[in-house]
């Protein structure tokens, strides 16, 4: 895939990590302000995605990054899942919020929440990366 | 409320001038504008949660849009033309069946509450509970990850199979024939 031009390019080295650090942001404030991990994972997706489209990619590129955002896609998954059985692990219940809820409107509150947020913005967002890698990576082949 | 019919009929135009324009790129921005006024709707009724993520969603969908027609093509080949026979029994299928809905629709519209007084037998539940009973301040996040964290499985679930899915669907390996 080819870059673009050279002020997309420069506006991009400038915006990108802010975008980043914003979807990290809504990702861990997601208990706490509206956002939350789909939100989060979306944007995180979208820095991402930015870079490729500005910057472009080698031949081939994508689908090594691919097979990189599908590990993380399933990492992200497995963490959800395995938070719900540690629910059950503990106490017996899927999905039970076993950990301490600590005081409200603090960053260390409400239990399991950020943990289930953090772990669906990583599946989110390496999700919706690698559907637009598979799309960018598509070969047009015509035969006739 | 005057502002919220406002929009649905901004909205309404909007769309279909993006069935109906010959330009794909001005077909995108017309979507464009569609959720975006979905996302200014949310913000009116008090919804910021899914006003982002209708944002941030918004922006995914018009890039991939606009990226695939700088790949591709700008102008849809399709609009202008006559239609064929099929097309108008098909046409005239749809309305008839469009109008039984619709005729279901309305006798359904009596039956629930009025806008802005739903009746919230769980939902108050929901809304007494939310803070002390799983800790967050963020109301939504407390019922989508601790209330209805399945329903939430269900839903990653469902990303995930979609994810599967483009990937199986359009991998290059396989795809000599």
């Amino acid at each position: 895939m080819k870059g673009m031009s050279l002020i997309v390019r420069t506006i991009t080295t400038v915006m990108i990590g802010f975008i980043f650090v914003y979807g990290i942001y809504i990702i861990l404030h997601g208990h706490l302000t509206p956002g939350g991990g789909f939100a989060g994972g979306v944007i995180v997706a979208g820095a991402f995605i930015l870079r490729i489209l500005a910057f472009g990619s080698e031949p081939g590129g994508e689908k090594k990054s691919e097979i990189r955002a599908s590990i993380f896609e399933s990492v992200g998954a497995l963490l959800f899942i395995g938070i719900a059985l540690a629910g059950m692990v503990v106490a017996g219940t899927f999905f039970l919020n076993f950990l301490p809820k600590g005081i409200a409107f603090n960053l260390y509150s409400a239990g399991i929440i950020p943990f289930c947020n953090i772990a669906i913005g990583i599946k989110v967002g390496a999700g919706l990366f690698s559907i637009f890698l598979a799309l960018a990576a598509v070969k047009y082949v015509v035969k006739d | 409320m005057i502002e919220l019919y406002l929009f649905l009929v901004f909205m309404i135009v909007a769309a279909i001038i993006a069935t109906e324009i010959k330009d794909l790129l001005a077909a995108v921005i017309s979507l464009g504008a569609v959720g975006f006024s979905v996302a200014i709707m949310f913000i009116l009724v008090q919804a910021p949660d899914l006003a982002i993520v209708q944002i941030v969603v918004e922006v995914l969908t018009i890039v991939i849009f606009v990226a695939v027609i700088f790949r591709t093509t700008h102008i849809d080949e399709t609009i202008g033309k006559k239609l064929a026979g099929s097309h108008i029994f098909s046409i005239v299928t749809f309305s008839f069946f469009a109008l039984l809905f619709i005729i279901a629709i309305i006798n359904a519209l009596h039956e629930i509450p009025a806008f802005g007084n739903a009746t919230m037998r769980v939902a108050s539940e929901y809304i007494r509970l939310g803070l002390p009973g799983a800790g967050g301040a963020n109301l939504v996040a407390d019922v989508i990850l601790d209330f209805r964290a399945l329903d939430t499985l269900g839903e990653a679930t469902v990303l995930f199979t979609s994810v599967i899915g483009v990937a199986a669907l359009i991998r290059s390996v396989g795809r000599t024939k």
